[in-house]
């Protein structure tokens, strides 16, 4: 018979060990999935996480991929780890990267094809207020009228998506090029493109904004109030009352700090590697990003390790499409099988699994 | 009088990592006796009944049912040879209607319709009146325990082990249930009384044993002891009452006036038109069974429920409208009856508890950031000054033993040094030395100038260190009158709602 035991106190080394046995469970059951679709898994499994790096042909183009595709990860991932901290839901982040990108294009867009230095910084702060808004929705709902945030803020991400198509169909769509679906390209107006700031890094004003965040996040967290009750609030909601936490306030800030990270993602994304307003501008960085918020324990400097690493799968996931022909949803079932297997290798964080003699009455 | 034996205990032991809970514990409980388990918290009485109900394997020793072994491997089966047991803590759902209740605890209920009638018939023929289809969460605590006892009944029980059965009781209700438990005795059926009340105890049982650090102390037969001398054996030491020096009463610190509030749970109760005044070196007392506002009250004066700005007044400003970190920073702090979970966080460590609270107060957080160094040493200074047993400030609040995150908890409010500290239960789970420095403390606290308000439903205990007195029936307050000369009698009139009558003849003394 299997019993369970509740630990006296979580186990430390599991909370540590947890994430890479999640990583390492994955490429086995990965490697099951892709010799079940034919392919050589050892093949596949170096293309996704070593080749991305290592290899000679590919790696030029594919390093600096990484810190394009992981710094929108972390940027939301950092967000989204503070309000799950203190049981606060957001799974709508995709939705306000789409609206932070929109506030932010929106800006470039009016003050094209205006030169000024300005222009930029207005359009992070357009970005970032952009997210903000759309995570106050589902926040002032819970707080006024006890919604549910998870679903709010997620179904919010299928307007955004309309939102999304309707501004490139419409208001934000090219003049120039009235053929073609999608906006200007904001890469070649220079008073609004992110440009990579270290030549063949894949680093640019994004990469630079979520390397702030983690320090800010992280500071938070451990030396200020402000995240000693993001933390009393989601262990133990009548203490934190107790020691004068006002819930829905929290709700606020939390919702707000991931809303308005999320929207600066969008914004970076649109202004630099996206390019420019299109249908399918989002391509599902807002719930990696979920992924990437547990991966790292919730904790700022875990999330710029996950995110790294599921910044990784993504360039890996599109070599081996490339190259094995293996389809793109094989990926994101890769990267489920992550979270997958972290949550439930997190019930032996806090429970012990006993094997004893049946007992049966 | 010779009795046949029922059950008979053998050498019992159970240890768990750290603790000695059971050591070689023996005693035997005649058919039809009532047999007192006595001893303090943490002396291994749950321990032992917990063996004798199939919910712990012991480690060694064994027992005998009529004659036959016994070694019940979980409490179906211990049901089935006929013990039964009402636990302190009951299994009930809100929800639920009463025959609803009692049928999910049954192997095989019968029917609805035949259950009713048989929870009636039990119910009326041992004097506990119930109502089969009324909601369990409508139910007062002593009527809940009723529905743990019928659903004991109907399963018609050899032995019935009551754990701490009064603690949430008036005084009359105490007299009802032994009035049951007596009838019960006189019909063959065996009980086990677990409780640390000595007078309780000497009222009821037969025989009595006494436990102490997981050892049998001595079988004794109560009413020939003195309560005294049992409480020594208990203890194993002799227990000074807390001092009281004569302090003069100053001006009034808080008022409270006609104040109406709603409880913020479904199942909660409201405040209704509370008065009352508190004194600088005063100790008030507030009585009252659970579950009549007391947690409102307490949440009400902490801040956690806001009040009309006008209608609580700290030395005459209003703080009605304040929340817990404004009303702290004026000096008025609490300490919530739940430990874990309300007055401090279970999973963060004895520094970050002492956080908070004290953040605002003892000037640990400058624009927000936490001094921690600052902090730690502030938690040292409570374990110190209060005597907690821990290894140190890191230490998670949940691995403390009840009474010495007791001790930490009241220790921080106190170090607050507030003007006036509202404890809802202080002593509750508390062993007896811990209960003593925690008295002790409030006595000193009031003896420095600060007003107390003690809500507890331990009569003994506010005896004890109040001044005045007041009690808490159905969200309603009774007027304060003062504590000498009270009786144990007055009391439970007060609670009961019927005393102010009373109490109006006696205010004009």
């Amino acid at each position: 018979m299997i019993r369970l035991e509740k630990r006296k106190e979580p186990s430390r080394i599991w909370r540590i060990a947890n994430p890479f046995l999640a990583v390492a469970l994955t490429m086995i059951a990965g490697g099951l999935m892709f010799a079940a679709l034919g392919k050589d898994p050892l093949v596949a499994i170096r293309l996704i996480f070593f080749d991305p790096l290592f290899s000679e042909t590919f790696a030029s183009y594919s390093r600096p991929q990484l810190l394009i595709k992981a710094a929108p990860l972390i940027l939301i991932g950092v967000g989204l780890a503070i309000g799950f901290k203190a049981n606060i839901w957001n799974i709508g982040a995709e939705g306000q990267y789409i609206i932070g990108a929109l506030f932010g294009a929106g800006v470039a867009l009016a003050f094209f094809p205006a030169p000024g230095w300005y222009i930029f910084p207005l359009m992070i702060l357009a970005g970032a207020f952009g997210g903000f808004l759309w995570a106050m929705i589902p926040a002032i709902l819970k707080t006024r009228f006890n919604t549910n945030e998870i679903l709010v803020s997620l179904l919010l991400v299928y307007v955004a998506e309309r939102i999304l198509a309707a501004m490139a169909l419409g208001l934000m769509r090219n003049p120039d090029q009235p053929g073609f679906p999608g906006s200007r390209d904001l890469r070649r107006y220079e008073a609004a493109h992110n440009a990579e700031l270290i030549a063949n890094t894949g680093m640019h004003w994004g990469g630079v904004a979520a390397m702030i965040a983690v320090i800010f996040a992280y500071v938070m967290m451990t030396r200020h109030m402000l995240g000693f009750h993001v933390k009393l609030a989601g262990q133990a909601p009548r203490a934190a009352r107790f020691g004068g936490v006002s819930p829905a306030r929290l709700v606020v800030i939390c919702l707000g700090i991931s809303g308005a990270l999320a929207g600066l993602a969008g914004m970076f994304e649109v202004s630099g590697p996206g390019g420019q307003v299109r249908i399918e501008f989002a391509t599902g960085y807002g719930f990696t990003a979920i992924i990437v918020a547990f991966l790292g324990r919730l904790n700022p400097l875990g999330v710029v390790l996950a995110g790294l690493l599921l910044g990784l799968t993504y360039i890996g996931g599109e070599l081996a499409q490339m190259i094995l022909q293996i389809p793109g949803a094989a990926i994101q079932v890769f990267q489920g099988m992550l979270l997958f297997f972290l949550l439930a290798l997190d019930f032996q964080t806090n429970y012990r699994i006993r094997l004893t003699r049946g007992a049966a009455a | 009088m010779t009795r046949t034996t029922l059950l008979k205990v053998e050498g019992l032991s159970k240890s768990y990592p750290g603790v000695r809970a059971n050591d070689d514990v023996s005693f035997r409980i005649a058919e039809g006796q009532i047999h007192a388990l006595l001893g303090e918290n943490g002396a291994g009485k749950s321990t032992l009944v917990k063996m004798i109900y199939g919910l712990v394997r012991p480690d060694a020793g064994r027992m005998e049912l009529r004659g036959q072994s016994f070694a019940p491997g979980q409490p179906s089966e211990a049901r089935k040879s006929g013990v039964a047991m009402v636990f302190q803590h009951f299994s009930l759902f809100d929800a639920l209607d009463v025959a609803e209740n009692v049928a999910l605890g049954m192997e095989n209920p019968p029917p609805p319709r035949d259950l009713a009638r048989r929870i009636r018939t039990v119910s009326e023929e041992y004097g506990l009146p119930l109502d089969p289809s009324r909601l369990v969460g409508e139910l007062s605590a002593g009527e809940r325990q009723r529905v743990e006892i019928v659903r004991c009944l109907l399963q018609d029980p050899k032995l019935l082990i009551m754990d701490e059965p009064t603690s949430v009781l008036t005084p009359q209700e105490v007299d009802i249930l032994f009035r049951t438990l007596r009838k019960l005795a006189a019909e063959g059926t065996a009980i086990l009384y677990i409780s640390h009340k000595l007078e309780e105890i000497r009222a009821l049982c037969d025989e009595a044993t006494i436990l102490r650090d997981g050892k049998k102390i001595a079988t004794c037969d109560p009413r020939e002891r003195t309560a005294r001398e049992m409480a020594e054996l208990m203890v194993g030491e002799l227990l000074t009452p807390p001092e009281r020096p004569a302090r003069p009463r100053g001006d009034v610190v808080l008022a409270v006036e006609k104040l109406s509030l709603k409880s913020a749970n479904p199942f909660g109760t409201s405040l209704k038109e509370i008065s009352f005044q508190l004194h600088a070196g005063e100790v008030l007392g507030i009585a009252g069974v659970a579950g009549n506002g007391q947690d409102e009250l307490l949440l009400m004066l902490s801040g956690e429920l806001r009040a009309p700005r006008n209608q609580v007044r700290l030395r005459g400003q209003p703080v009605g409208h304040l929340g817990p970190t404004g009303r702290r920073g004026l000096g008025v702090v609490a300490a919530p009856e739940e430990r874990l979970g309300h007055a401090a966080a279970p999973d963060m460590s004895l520094t970050e508890n002492a956080l908070l609270s004290a953040a605002r107060r003892k000037g640990l957080e400058q624009g927000g950031f936490i001094d921690w160094a600052r902090t730690e040493a502030f938690a040292r200074q409570i374990i110190a000054r209060f005597d907690v047993r821990t290894p140190g400030p890191h230490v998670l609040a949940r691995a403390l033993s009840g009474g010495n995150l007791q001790k930490f908890v009241i220790g921080r409010e106190i170090e607050l040094d507030p003007d006036v500290i509202v404890v809802n239960q202080p002593t509750w789970g508390v062993d007896a030395s811990a209960a003593a420095t925690i008295r002790q403390a409030l006595l000193d606290l009031a003896g420095k100038g600060a007003g107390v308000l003690v809500i507890s439903q331990d009569l003994d205990e506010l005896l004890e260190v109040a001044d005045s007195f007041a009690a808490l029936n159905e969200g309603r307050l009774t007027r304060v009158r003062s504590a000498r000369g009270l009786t144990v009698e007055e009391i439970g009139l007060m609670m009961g709602g019927s005393g102010d009558m009373q109490v109006a003849h006696e205010a004009a003394e």
